[in-house]
């Protein structure tokens, strides 16, 4: 290389700068293979923090039993589904009216977000049967768990539904959000089916 | 390198190197220790290993962390956390065989490097406090993992633990009341794995990291040894860098990626094809937990001990009125401490072995040999032939230090060269 240089000035030139772009690609290309590397080695220890097969079993479905369950009343004690608490209500004929008839004040009445309920749920009740509601017992706002307030949640019209403590979000017994509170989607509806008359599968 | 063509791309880049640099001194340690660290040009195979000590740290520190998002310290739940961490959490068994496999190879480099340090004289003068550093961290090592093996809670890392700790007992009058202190317990019990697990993941940790960071200092204050065992810092030239010496950075660094691509290959195949080493690495008892009922019908450390547990057990003789148990100790930890002695038990006019004379040679193939048949003697069981053996080769352990100062100077030497040999 050097030798080279001595020789012949204008060549100098031409073999430094061929030199300095076979290096420039040498190096980008080792870089190139390195990243690569370095994005497979990260890969394992990325991944192994995600839920172990423990942690993914435990999200398995369950059944809920509601026979004893009568109009009016929430399923208590709370069942929980992949660690969540889930909301099973059994509404009077009186409410299952109300949610059709009264939509005023609520922020999504028609549920058209999809990420919140499965297809089947898009309706009034935000469920497979108008009686049944299940939802999960989880605010949209910053998570905390909603409590179940059977009478008197909205004060015009004298009906139920649930009342998040932690910052005051009011939902419908169909777990529509009303407009105005912090959380800014209706409760999340798992899915799920009907196994028999009073037997239904969450997961 | 034309300068006007890299200025404009790199300008933004300076100007925010020399914010720092005026606040930090970023630019004047990274030439300090790296691109202008002259390290002598003639290293050869053995100068591989510190840097691949460092890389194997930082695989044990990285899975490590990642192995303890799952680990439980407990009695009950140690021993079912493994092999959770095994077969229920995603790559687990990875990190876990990373890890393991890396201990192994830890040692394996480390001793590398040591024979290194043997064969080139890097001990001597003026490296004396380097090397004392780096036996701190031999210490510290053997330390490390002798508290990671007990953390599986299985059957050979309790009475392996077990045995350790009873070690102690041989040292007079004190001895069963430190056994007491070290357990925590009247025998191996939660509070002893809750305690290893504290060394293990927090105080030796910390204490590897900071005596390497001084090993480090110390060797860029007194500069690399080389093959040839000759100072290059004798020769400079009008700008003060040793003739004989190039930077770190790029060439040494280039070259030890290189070294660590080849360790990668031989690293990997291990961690994917023989984790367990036929038992060496991952002994096969411990795969049942632990029992305080139940002793392995054969204890043996893990293999890096091996050479020093075989010394130990070469001790079968009471002497002085002493116990045979308490010689045994005495002679394990003398194995172990001796070598920070060789900066003044090494009398030569020369440092490397290229120009010391044959005894020298000699001394240190024997020591090498035997080294190994202790390391092997130490995983088998106790036999008649196998003590006779453990015994002469401890004593020849022993001679090529205490005979140090005499063989290396009646020897005839030949005489170091001016300038390096490449």
């Amino acid at each position: 290389m050097s030798e080279g240089a001595v020789n012949n000035t204008s060549g100098e030139t031409d073999q430094e700068n061929s030199t300095n772009s076979r290096r420039y690609f040498l190096i980008q290309a080792t870089s190139a293979v390195a990243a690569v590397g370095a994005a497979g080695a990260a890969w394992p220890f990325i991944k192994y923090m995600t839920p172990s097969a423990k942690a993914r079993a435990a999200g398995a479905p369950v059944k809920i039993d509601f026979s004893k369950l009568s109009p009016g009343e929430m399923l208590s004690p709370i069942v929980a589904w992949r660690g969540k608490p889930i909301f099973v209500v059994y509404r009077d004929q009186p409410s299952i009216d109300s949610l059709e008839t009264d939509s005023g004040g609520l922020a999504d009445p028609d549920s058209t977000n999809p990420e919140q309920q499965p297809d089947f749920a898009v309706n009034p009740w935000r469920s497979e049967r108008p009686e049944i509601g299940v939802y999960v017992g989880i605010c949209t706002h910053l998570g905390c768990s909603p409590k179940y307030v059977e009478t008197d949640n909205f004060e015009n019209t004298g009906q139920g539904g649930f009342f998040c403590p932690c910052h005051g979000s009011k939902f419908d017994l169909a777990g529509r959000v009303v407009a105005g509170v912090p959380a800014p989607y209706n409760l999340e509806v798992p899915p799920y089916r009907f196994e028999s008359d009073t037997v239904i599968v969450i997961g | 390198m034309d300068k006007s063509e890299t200025q404009s791309t790199d300008s933004g880049l300076a100007s925010a190197m020399e914010w720092i640099d005026k606040r930090f001194p970023a630019s004047e340690t990274f030439e300090y220790h790296m691109s202008r660290y002259y390290a002598p040009k003639n290293f050869n195979f053995w100068y591989y290993f510190g840097f691949l000590a460092m890389f194997v740290l930082v695989n044990q520190l990285v899975t490590g962390v990642w192995l303890t998002m799952n680990y439980v310290p407990s009695g009950d739940g140690a021993f079912a956390s493994v092999e959770y961490i095994m077969r229920d959490v995603e790559y687990g068994w990875l990190m876990r065989y990373l890890h393991s496999t890396g201990a192994s190879f830890f040692f394996v480099v480390v001793y590398l490097h040591m024979y290194r340090a043997l064969r080139y004289g890097s001990y001597r003068g003026p490296r004396e406090l380097l090397w004392l550093i780096g036996m701190a961290i031999f210490i510290a090592l053997m330390a490390e993992g002798f508290f990671g093996y007990l953390l599986p809670w299985g059957n050979m890392s309790y009475w392996g633990a077990q045995v350790i700790v009873s070690l102690f007992g041989a040292i007079p009058y004190i001895g069963p009341d430190l056994m007491e202190w070290i357990r925590g317990d009247f025998l191996m019990s939660e509070t002893t794995l809750n305690r290893f697990f504290a060394l293990h993941v927090v105080a030796l940790p910390l204490v590897l990291c900071i005596l390497i960071f001084v090993h480090i200092v110390a060797l860029h204050h007194v500069g690399s040894n080389n093959p040839d065992g000759i100072e290059i810092k004798k020769d400079k030239d009008e700008n003060g860098v040793p003739r004989d010496g190039i930077p770190f950075h790029p060439y040494y660094t280039v070259h030890d990626i290189h070294a660590m691509v080849v360790f990668l290959f031989i690293f990997c195949a291990v961690v994917f094809f023989a984790p367990e080493m036929g038992g060496y690495f991952l002994e096969k008892p411990n795969f049942e937990m632990a029992d305080p009922l139940k002793t392995p019908d054969h204890i043996a450390p893990v293999w890096y001990y091996t050479p020093f547990y075989a010394m130990l057990r070469a001790a079968t003789f009471p002497l002085f009125g002493l116990s045979a148990k308490f010689w045994g100790f005495v002679v394990m930890i003398g194995a172990i401490v001796i070598p920070a002695a060789l900066p003044w038990l090494d009398r030569s006019p020369v440092k490397s072995m290229r120009y010391k004379g044959s005894i020298s040679r000699m001394m240190l193939t024997l020591f090498v040999i035997s080294f190994l048949i202790l390391g092997y003697l130490g995983t088998q069981a106790p036999s008649k032939a196998g003590t006779i053996a453990a015994q002469v080769c401890t004593a020849i352990y022993f001679a090529y230090f205490i005979l140090m100062p005499w063989y290396t100077r009646v020897e005839t030497t030949q005489p170091e060269p001016e300038r390096v040999t490449v």
